[in-house]
Order: C-alpha cells, then sequence, then structure tokens
C-alpha cells in the first residue's frame, strides 16, 4: 500500500473576478522511503497540493489517501488530530515558536501527543543532535540562524513519529551553504531511518538531489522522473 | 506548557502589554480605592448616627416614638438603667426627658427638641461633651444651664452667657416658660442635628414641666460595638416587656440604607470599571491574535487542537488581566491600609460635607469580604474578556493563515 496516494485531485479558488483552477486533476502514489520533490514554477500548485495532502485544505474533487485512510472529507477537528499523529510539517518561513527554545519547539509536539516528560526530554535531545543541534537546545529560534531554524523545524516535524515529512519549499529563505545542510540532513534521515519526505521547491539544486522530481504547471503533472 | 507559552507570549510586545497592564492597574486601584474611601465616609456617618445622635438602643413607652407625647413616660427610668447596665454587651446607659418645644431668644424663636441629661451618665453613652466648641459641657453649677448647637445659635443670634427661653407643656397641661443661659455651643459634623437638638439637665427641666426627677421618655444604651446590637435588643427587650426597645437599625433606618445602599453604588461602579477595561484587553488581544496568525495557523498545522488554541488565548487573556488586577488589587490595599490610620483630610469641602451630616476627615476602610469579591470580579472579566478573542482565533484557517 502506498503511504500517499493522490487521486483526481482538483482545487478551485475564487479568484477576483474569475475562478482559478490552481490543481486540475492529479493522481500520485508515493511509497515508504520516497525521497520527493514537487518542481514547478510560483503559481503552479504546489503550496495548494501540499496543503491538501496535508489535511490543512479541502480539494474541490478528488481524493487523499494517507496509508490507506482517506482523509479528505475529515472533519477539522479529526483532521488535526490525524495531523499531529501522522504529519510531520516543516514551512517555508516562520516554523517556530519564538518564545520557545529549540528544545521547547520540538517538545511542544510531543506534549500536545500527551507523551510523558521522560519520554519528551530524551526524544528531544536524540532529534536535536541528529539535525546537528545538541549544543543549540537552549536557544531561542531568533538566536538560531535561518538554516538552524529549519533544522530545529525538522527535528520537530520528526518528533511524532510522523508517517512522512512534508515541506513546503524549506529551503526557499535558506542561503546556499544551509541548504546543502538541511538537505543533507534530510537525505541522511531518509537513507537511514527510511523516513519519508515530500517537498516542493523552484531551486534546481534542491531538484537535482531528489530521487524522485514530480514536475507541475498549471496544476497538473507534466513529469514524474524516479532517478 | 500551554500556560508557559501564554506566559511568555505576554511579554512579546512589552511595550502594549505594559499599557494595558497599567490600565487594569489604575483601573483597579482607583475602584478600590473609591469603595475604600466611600465606605469609609459612610462608617463615620454610622458611627456619628450612633455616638452623638441615637446610640445603639433606646426605650420609650410604646407610642412615643411616633407620637412624643410628653405623657408618655417610664416613671421609675432609674431603676431601668440600672438593670440594663448589668446586661452583658452594655457599655453604659442613661435617661432623658426628651420635649419638643419653641426656643426663642431676645430676637427670634424657632422649635428645638430639648433633651434633659444626667451630664455624667450622658457623658459615657454619647460624644456630645467632645462636641463642645465654645463654653463648657453641662454639670452641677449654675442655673438652668442650656448647650446649644452652633447653627442654632446663628440662627437665635445668641452666644455664651446669653438667655434663651423655652416653652413647654407642663404635667397640668399649662403653658410654662423658664429662661436658660447658654453656657456651652457645640458642633457635630451634621448642621442639621445642631440646629435642632438642645440639652438641659434632667433635674431643671424636671422642676418646669413639674415631673418628680424619677421619671424620663428615654433611656439610651451605648454597647460595647455595633455587633451586639441584636443580641443586646433581645435581652433587653425580654427585660422590659412592657415598654419599645428599638436598635440603631430601626431607629434610623437610613443609617442602615446608607450602608447597603453605598455597597450597591461601588458595585456598580466597579463594574463600570471592569467593563471599560474589559473594552480595552479585548482590543488588546484582538491585535496579538491579528499579529499572529501565521503562527497561530501553523500551531494548528502541527496539531494544536482548537480547545488548546482556545486555552492558550484565553490564558494569556487572563494573565493579562490578573497581572494588572493584582497590582491594583495589592496597591489599593496598601494605600487604603495607609490611609486608614493616616486620614484623608477634605477640608475644603469642610461646609458642603457638614451640611450633608459627613465628616471633612475620611479614613477609607476596606473589608476582607469586599477584597474577595473585587478579586472574583477582575478573573471574571479577565475570563470574559478573552472569550471574544480566543473565538477570533478558533475561526483562523489554517491553510489560509500560513500562507499569509
Ligand atoms: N486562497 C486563494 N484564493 C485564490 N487563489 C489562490 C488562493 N491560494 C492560491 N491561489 C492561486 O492558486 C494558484 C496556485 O497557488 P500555489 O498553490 O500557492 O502555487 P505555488 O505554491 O506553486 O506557488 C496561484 O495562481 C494562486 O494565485
Ligand atoms: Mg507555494
Amino acid at each position: 500500500m502506498s503511504i500517499i496516494e493522490i487521486k483526481g485531485l482538483h482545487k478551485v479558488y475564487d479568484g477576483k473576478s474569475l475562478p482559478v483552477y490552481a490543481v486540475n486533476g492529479i493522481d500520485i502514489k508515493i511509497e515508504a522511503g520516497e525521497f520527493t520533490a514537487v518542481v514547478g514554477p510560483s503559481g503552479s500548485g504546489k503550496t495548494t497540493l501540499l496543503n491538501i495532502v496535508g489535511g490543512l485544505d479541502e480539494p474541490t474533487e478528488g481524493e487523499v489517501f494517507i496509508d490507506g485512510v482517506k482523509i479528505t472529507g475529515l472533519s477539522g477537528k479529526e483532521k488535526t488530530d490525524f495531523r499531529m499523529k501522522n504529519i510531520g510539517f516543516v514551512f517555508q518561513a516562520y516554523n517556530l515558536i519564538p518564545v520557545f527554545t529549540a528544545k521547547e519547539n520540538v517538545e511542544f509536539i510531543l506534549h500536545l501527543q500527551g507523551k510523558p516528560k521522560a519520554e519528551r526530554e530524551r526524544r528531544t535531545k536524540e532529534l536535536l543532535e541528529a539535525v546537528g543541534l545538541g549544543d543549540r537546545m537552549d536557544s531561542r529560534p531568533n538566536k538560531l540562524s535561518g538554516g538552524q531554524q529549519q533544522r530545529v523545524a525538522v527535528a520537530r516535524a520528526l518528533a511524532s513519529k510522523p508517517k512522512f515529512i512534508l515541506a513546503d519549499e524549506p529551503t526557499a529563505n535558506l542561503d546556499s551553504k544551509s541548504t546543502d545542510n538541511l538537505l543533507e540532513i534530510m537525505e541522511k534521515l531518509n537513507r537511514e531511518e527510511n523516513i519519508t519526505f515530500l517537498f516542493s521547491t523552484h531551486d534546481q539544486r534542491v531538484v537535482s538531489k531528489a530521487r524522485r522530481v514530480i514536475t507541475i504547471q498549471d496544476g497538473v503533472v507534466v513529469s514524474d522522473i524516479r532517478k | 506548557m500551554i500556560s508557559s507559552f501564554a506566559w511568555r507570549n505576554l511579554w512579546r510586545n512589552k511595550l502594549r502589554s505594559f499599557v494595558i497592564i497599567t490600565a487594569v492597574t489604575l483601573g483597579i486601584f482607583a475602584g478600590i480605592f473609591l469603595m475604600a474611601f466611600m465606605n469609609g465616609m459612610v462608617n463615620d456617618r454610622v458611627q456619628t448616627i450612633i455616638g452623638t445622635e441615637i446610640s445603639h438602643i433606646q426605650i420609650h413607652r410604646p407610642g412615643f416614638m411616633d407620637s412624643d407625647l410628653f405623657t408618655l413616660r417610664i416613671a421609675n427610668a432609674d431603676s431601668v438603667v440600672n438593670v440594663v447596665n448589668k446586661i452583658p454587651g452594655v457599655s453604659a446607659a442613661t435617661k432623658r426627658i426628651v420635649i419638643n418645644s419653641m426656643a426663642a431668644s431676645a430676637e427670634t424663636g424657632t422649635g428645638v427638641k430639648i433633651t434633659g441629661i444626667d451630664p455624667e451618665n450622658e457623658k459615657k453613652v454619647t460624644s456630645l461633651y467632645t462636641k463642645i466648641i465654645e463654653g463648657r459641657y453641662l454639670d452641677a453649677t449654675g442655673k438652668n444651664p442650656i448647650v446649644i448647637g452652633e447653627t442654632l445659635a446663628k440662627k437665635l443670634k445668641v452666644g455664651l452667657k446669653n438667655k434663651i427661653i423655652i416653652t413647654v407643656q407642663d404635667v397640668n397641661n399649662n403653658i410654662t416658660g423658664g429662661a436658660f443661659r447658654v453656657v456651652g455651643i457645640y458642633r457635630t459634623d451634621n448642621n442639621m442635628f445642631d440646629e435642632a437638638n438642645v440639652y438641659v439637665r434632667n433635674s431643671d427641666i424636671s422642676a418646669l414641666s413639674g415631673l418628680d426627677g424619677k421619671e424620663a421618655h428615654e433611656v439610651a444604651i451605648l454597647l460595647n460595638n455595633n455587633d451586639a446590637t441584636e443580641a443586646a435588643g433581645k435581652a433587653v427587650a425580654a427585660c422590659f416587656p412592657q415598654l419599645e426597645v428599638k436598635d440603631w437599625l430601626k431607629i434610623s433606618p437610613e443609617a442602615g440604607y446608607l450602608v447597603s445602599a453605598m455597597d450597591q453604588y461601588m458595585y456598580i461602579f466597579m463594574v463600570v470599571i471592569l467593563l471599560a477595561l474589559c473594552f480595552g484587553i479585548i482590543n488588546t488581544m484582538l491585535m496579538v491574535i491579528m499579529e499572529r496568525v501565521r503562527e497561530l495557523g501553523m500551531l494548528m498545522a502541527i496539531g494544536m487542537n482548537k480547545l488548546k488554541v482556545f486555552m492558550m488565548i484565553m490564558l494569556e487573556t487572563v494573565f493579562l488581566s490578573l497581572t494588572g488586577g493584582v497590582l491594583g488589587i495589592v496597591g489599593g490595599y496598601f494605600v487604603t491600609r495607609y490611609f486608614e490610620h493616616a486620614g484623608i483630610n477634605l477640608y475644603f469641602w469642610k461646609e458642603a460635607f457638614a451640611s450633608m451630616g459627613y465628616s471633612a476627615m475620611v479614613y477609607p476602610v476596606i473589608e476582607p469580604g469586599t477584597m474577595i469579591i473585587v478579586t472574583i470580579m477582575v478573573i471574571v472579566t479577565g475570563i470574559f474578556s478573552s472569550l471574544y478573542p480566543a473565538y477570533k482565533a478558533l475561526k483562523l484557517n489554517p491553510s489560509q493563515a500560513i500562507r499569509s
């Protein structure tokens, strides 16, 4: 069974005058352990697609299954719960809670999941060490570089042991060194821990690191290449 | 973690939080202080009513209080005083003759209430002797001495040593008059009282109206404290089933009303302050939410459910209100406690206060019960103010919020 299955997906927004066809009939299957980039120019529908896959938005038409569970059509409450338990999110910008330290940001997810204190502490430490921030646990986001913040975000996304990690343009705000560094960590997690990643980008260098590249344009898939 | 999150959020925009916390602090401080001030004024007025004007308990023949009939006399007033003095809670008792009549000077005349007192016993019951501003209090010396209020002295245009003619009815229903010499002029905080009440020796007025000196219209009783009123009142009434026993709350219901009405006004006042603060808090929190749309979207995206988002905003609002509330309550309490002893002298408005029967020296007092109620009101305000902002936060759509 695929970890993500997208069937006949359409999303139409009410534009100012005309309707906007942001996603226009997309079918994709993603298997566990894949390292997939969704590529396309700005406005091609990447965010819309990822938001629907992540259970943040409802499609106009079509269905999304996560590990066999149909998430489209779930109630808001069910979706929130599903996201918390099954999906790790990394966003382009504004990722972290500014009043929390790196450690607390990661711990917060585990707190939402109701994990006991000892387990939270242990796992948070493990994860931050895995993203190379074992020594910055008590720093607040404003004391961390963009790359470091994004690595905290990856650690946080992993904290809940999600089925996959969804990252909408995770490197768009990073310089090239931080981008390389972040991708290295993501690749390593994918290789060693078999973590499934689905991320969007329009950065060629990021695309070159992906092992599967799905290109979309005007809301439709124009190519889907496995390397 | 949610409460620590909310608490830290409170300090993200220090200036804004500081401004609203200061507003809450000042509002509540002012509310408490004003409550204490009014309470102090009312307490003082009530103490004056008891201490100078009516004492705690009075005994009369049934019907005297309504009719002031000269004939409704307690025959053996001295033995009544002796019995009363043995009742627990009683500090002192004294007998009085009370006649509503005319007082005239060379210039003019007016209606007054003449009270014939036992000067030494009266001292133990009322504070009249401390209110003398000119001349002296009544004693055994001199012939037909009289003590009158300052306002009456002005009205009759008399001073110390001047004569006043008092006209009364005697036991045989004949009109008879007597000349009294002014030996003292008193002033209480109540101008109207001062204008209407004159004091003479019980023995002098008895002689003038043909009484034997053992009779009296009234026995006034001072208790050790106000709280003893009900118990002592019952005990006194039990001793004298033929007589009418009334406590200060019944004799002067306005004193009781004063206390309860002032209480109500003060709570209304507090509610108005809190309502105004409530709008300020709501406004601040709506700004907070506008600023944090993306962060809230992110929190919902990573799985923070609505209940937790609601709780977080509510806690932040309650913290905001309570920080100011606690400062205001504590500040109000200590400042009140300071002035409870030092007093506030409103000398400037002395005349206006006196015409209403109030002292210009105010000692604010706040009861612990009031503090508790105010604290509860502040907490309720915090929770109430949080509802709308928290509801607004819930209405956010995470996918839109993150994009914004
Ligand atoms: N809430 C919305 N209302 C109307 N149009 C929208 C909305 N969100 C996105 N769009 C439009 O949908 C299209 C796809 O947007 P998006 O998914 O953000 O693309 P990408 O992430 O690839 O840049 C764009 O034309 C965008 O303007
Ligand atoms: Mg996008």
